[in-house]
């Protein structure tokens, strides 16, 4: 079926195929019936052996042959000779048809079915497979087949390893070469085997896959490979606290659901009809085990024994980066409360990888909690009257924290040593392509490891002109590297409270929310949402956005515009629906239904990923709408919008808009109309 | 150059092939055991082409079902052993023509749930390959069979994710080289199970978009090995489950497919210039699906059947 160049068939060859194809006709259907009525006399079965020969792929003849085997086992009363001389005349088999097709699935599961019988020498296995290497060494049959005689056998990683040495310097441009060889080092260096020492052993690597790399630098064989030794670089086993909201030190003022007496404050205010407020954990990694035993919390706001943490994650599963729990408290009890919490209080909390929280870590935070004067009004909100400028040089950013559980880890230096001479090897690449995206991705790895935030924000410029290069040198490309870019741009812009500050308001209409303006930036792509836990209000209209992936994380989030970007779906909002406090929601001008192709179909929750779907009223008396706009109807009755707009999609008119209301039937405000009842 | 898909002339080379032929190749007596999957690949061609009225609905069905084995799996043609990857293709054929409920989906569901292991893989049949795409498949059709609670799901997903490879794609056990074909099923498992936030999204989507080979605009399986259509669908459809399709350069890719066609007797090749075939054909048509190409419908890329198939049959209740 593959690699055959097109010609114009002739007659004679017509006819030559025609009478081949009788004969091969003629084999099938007597072997069909040989095997339907079980004979498995040596004729029969010299039957499957032609027919194997001449196609791998008739699957029925493997299974047969099998059959066969088991019935002359069977008669032959276990003298090993026999045994032995019917089991090789099957290895035979096997090697005759691989020589017509070597990637053949049912030869060589049928070779693996004769060793599980407890038969032939490791010395033949790999010497087989030592010929098929040379005829191919991407055979990825063989390969595999490689690992199935080194479990059998228990031959050493190590040895493994040298093979995989001998594979890479007879020809580095061997992935498969060095895809195991990744599998068995990380083995070894979880192990903490003798000579495995990643502080040791990683750098080594480095020289290693230099030589693919600088070689033919468009040969890609190292380049995953590198990839995988900054990951093993820069990330440390134990998760770590990454940000918090309330965070270390901070002070935020609470109240109930009207507005505050008294004027703009300098902290965070947040209001709850509920008379609950967020305490929000994000840690490096995804974990498990987050509960009030782990995390335990000192305070004298009453009611908050055995509180319940969630994990902000899709709907199956027990771990996240990111957790939350809901800490009760009384407007009618003003006062300033100071509360003291302790992560890892005691052992359970744990990384999807099986390690273990580092060491309790505490963070304390004050809570002034204030009595509710007026009622709320519930006025429309606007996105361009109403703010005023914010200074935020009282803002911690929490960038430290991590950085703080980063150094106390022993081997910190040697991963900065390993980056920062990988900087320097790779500033000589500059005019390739993988050159420029690996110093990009090495520059930014160092940037999370500086904690002097002078020096910080600097070398941010340069990533952003290696993404620009390569945004031109590598044009097929572009979207990754615009992607990147907008990754890199958020994270100069939350690497300090001043950059940050130019992009911070108070929206003077909802009691002082936090509002921040991340408008017309080219942004494709949501980012560094750790640092941005405390904002409540969120304008990133005018960007070039396609999904909120990310923005699950941001618990107090109030007020979101994504206006004039370029979401295709509400399947692509699907992380809004963990974001609870939603109640405004801005997501007209985008191209919601212009588009058949729907890529976050399978991101969002819903029946076609197999989500339980409860049965509601809009289900029962709508079905052809609700397959129509299914996701439409999936994210919004999840959401408590009191105000939202999706005018300029293509998606938008009477028949979407009654739909909308029928979902949303709280809804105030749409398209910016007040909605009677 | 071709400029545009000639879709009548695959339409008829594909009636041509599905059609009792009295002069048979020696090409296609040799794939006569796996006619249930060459089915499958030219009726889902035809619907997406929106000519799936163009064949016998009652003589395929009828076909189907004489594979159908008394284990309840079903065979690549009358008289051979059952087999999952039949099994699916037989499923997913019967799903076309909304034909679903000629089935004795007990018995079919049985006979899949039974092939799967204690450490949550599943074997092909009762010889015990196993392989993840027989995990995808076991999925994937219980899912349309709407039995998918037959197995153990966390077990199934875990083993899938214990083949996740360090350069973030998937092989077909653990252990074994990423490679596109196996990513598609481990990606399409994880999404059919609601499981897609254990694909790391950005480290697969770099290795997924780096398979576009630059000068010709194709797309590889895995590095340094030659673009084909075929990839067309296998790296396409990863990429879009995972929200990546928008690394690559979608216009290039859909001129690679396009130059693939054979313009005068129809079908499509691995790439342009060679022998064109019916997996060719169903794969390139089902990528320019994917790259909304005008004329063709869409294709959903986890399930590899119409959007509008699977939206009736999993938005039902």
């Amino acid at each position: 079926m593959h690699g055959r160049p097109r010609k114009a068939s002739n007659p004679e060859e017509e006819a030559a195929s025609a009478a081949k194809a009788v004969k091969l006709r003629s084999l099938q259907s007597q072997f069909m019936k040989n095997h339907h009525d079980k004979i498995y006399t040596e004729e029969a079965i010299e039957l499957s052996m032609k027919l194997l020969e001449i196609n791998p792929e008739a699957y029925t003849a493997w299974n047969y042959r099998k059959l066969a085997v088991e019935d002359s086992l069977s008669r032959i009363e276990s003298d090993p000779n026999l045994v032995n001389s019917i089991l090789d005349e099957e290895l035979r088999v096997v090697e005759s048809a691989l020589r017509q097709n070597f990637k053949s699935y049912g030869a060589w599961h049928h070779r693996k079915w004769v060793l599980s019988k407890g038969h032939s020498s490791i010395e033949n296995e790999l010497k087989l497979l030592d010929k098929f290497q040379r005829l191919d060494s991407r055979n990825f049959h063989a390969w595999n087949y490689r690992r199935f005689v080194v479990e059998l056998t228990n031959r050493s990683e190590q040895d493994e390893l040298h093979y995989t040495d001998d594979m890479i310097n007879n020809n580095f441009s061997n992935y498969s070469a060095w895809h195991n060889r990744s599998v068995l080092l990380s083995s070894l260096l979880a192990q903490n085997a003798d000579g495995f020492m990643p502080n040791e052993r990683i750098p080594d690597e480095y020289d290693l896959v230099h030589s693919a790399i600088f070689t033919d630098p468009d040969d890609q064989s190292g380049w995953f490979y590198h990839l995988w030794l900054l990951d093993q670089t820069l990330n440390v086993e134990t998760p770590l606290l990454t940000s918090s909201w309330p965070s270390h030190g901070s002070t935020i003022n609470l109240s109930g659901a009207g507005c505050l007496n008294g004027s703009s404050s300098k902290f965070t205010t947040f209001c709850s009809e509920s008379g609950s407020f967020p305490l929000i954990l994000y840690f490096d990694q995804a974990v498990g085990g987050v509960s009030s035993s782990t995390v335990t919390i000192d305070s004298e706001l009453k009611g908050n024994e055995d509180l319940v943490w969630e994990p902000i994650s899709y709907k199956n599963s027990q771990v996240s980066c990111v957790w939350v729990t809901h800490l009760k408290y009384v407007s009618s009890d003003p006062c300033e409360y100071k509360v003291k919490i302790r992560v890892g209080n005691s052992p359970g909390i744990v990384s999807s990888r099986g390690h273990n929280f580092r060491a309790p870590y505490e963070f304390v935070f004050t809570a002034h909690v204030h009595d509710t004067v007026k009622d709320s009004q519930e006025g429309i909100v606007s996105w361009t009257d109403g703010f005023d400028i914010w200074d935020a040089k009282s803002m911690d950013l929490n960038s430290l924290i991590t950085l703080d559980q980063l150094q106390a880890e022993i081997d910190f230096k040697w991963r900065q040593e390993a980056i920062d001479s990988e900087v320097e090897c790779f500033g000589i690449l500059s005019d390739s392509k993988i050159g420029n995206l690996t110093l990009a991705r090495l520059l930014m790895a160092r940037e999370a490891m500086l904690s002097d935030d002078a020096v910080k924000g600097v070398r941010y410029e340069e990533i952003l002109q290696l993404y620009n290069d390569l945004m031109a040198l590598d044009s097929s490309h572009y979207q990754y590297y615009k992607d990147e870019h907008s990754v890199a741009f958020l994270h100069k812009v939350t690497s300090s409270s001043e950059s940050l500050s130019r992009h911070l308001f108070r929206y003077r209409g909802m009691n002082n929310l936090v509002c921040l303006r991340l408008n017309n930036l080219s942004l494709s792509r949501i980012a560094s949402v750790e640092k941005l836990l405390f904002v409540q209000m969120l304008d990133l209209s005018h960007n070039e956005l396609r999904s909120t992936e990310g923005l699950e994380a941001m618990q107090l989030l109030s007020c979101l515009n994504l206006s004039h970007n370029k979401i295709r779906s509400f399947s692509a909002l699907d992380s809004l629906r963990h974001v609870k406090q939603l109640k405004v929601l801005d997501v007209s001008d985008n191209h919601i239904g212009k588009h058949s192709v729907d890529t976050t179909r399978y991101l969002c929750s819903s029946p076609l990923s197999n989500s339980e779907w409860s049965q509601d009223d809009v289900g029962r008396q709508n079905p052809g709408l609700v397959t129509k706009y299914w996701d439409a109807y999936f994210v919004l009755r999840d959401l408590k919008l009191k105000q939202l707009d999706i005018a300029g999609n293509e998606i938008s008119g009477n028949e979407f808009s009654s739909f909308v209301l029928q979902v949303v039937p709280k809804l105030v405000w749409l398209d910016g109309q007040k909605l009677g009842n | 150059m071709a400029d545009k898909l000639v879709a009548d002339k695959h339409l008829r080379y594909i009636l041509n092939l599905m059609a009792e032929k009295k002069k048979e190749s020696f090409e296609s007596v040799v794939m006569d055991h796996l006619r249930m999957n060459g089915a499958y690949w030219g009726l889902t061609t035809l619907s997406l082409l929106d000519k799936l009225g163009s064949v016998s609905e009652d003589e395929v069905v009828s076909w189907v079902m004489t594979c159908q084995h008394e284990s309840g799996g079903f065979a690549g043609n009358t008289g051979h052993d059952p087999h999952v990857l039949y099994t699916l293709s037989a499923v997913q054929i019967l799903a076309l023509f909304d034909k679903l409920n000629i089935l004795d989906v007990e018995k079919v569901s049985n006979y899949i749930a039974g092939l799967q292991n204690e450490d949550g893989s599943f074997s092909g049949d009762i010889w015990g390959e196993v392989d993840t795409r027989f995990s995808y498949i076991a999925i994937c059709c219980l899912s349309i069979l709407k039995c998918l609670d037959k197995i153990n799901v966390k077990k199934a997903v875990d083993y899938i994710v214990s083949c996740k490879n360090l350069d973030g794609g998937f092989g077909c056990s653990p252990g074994a080289e990423s490679h596109a074909g196996q990513i598609f099923c481990c990606v399409g498992a994880l999404a059919i199970t609601g499981n897609l936030h254990r694909v790391d999204k950005d480290l697969l989507g770099w290795w997924l978009c780096e398979r576009q080979d630059y000068e010709s605009g194709g797309l590889n399986g895995r590095p340094e090995k030659l673009p084909d259509v075929c990839y067309s669908w296998w790296v396409l459809s990863s990429l879009i489950m995972i929200d990546r399709v928008h690394w690559i350069e979608k216009a290039k890719l859909v001129k690679f497919i396009l130059d693939s066609q054979d313009m005068d007797n129809g079908g499509i090749s691995d790439r342009p210039s060679y022998t064109v075939d019916i997996f060719h054909t169903y794969f390139g048509v089902a990528g320019l699906s994917l790259l909304e190409y005008p004329g063709v419908k869409t294709i959903d890329p986890a399930y590899a059947l119409p959007v509008h198939v699977i939206n009736r049959i999993l938005f039902t209740k």
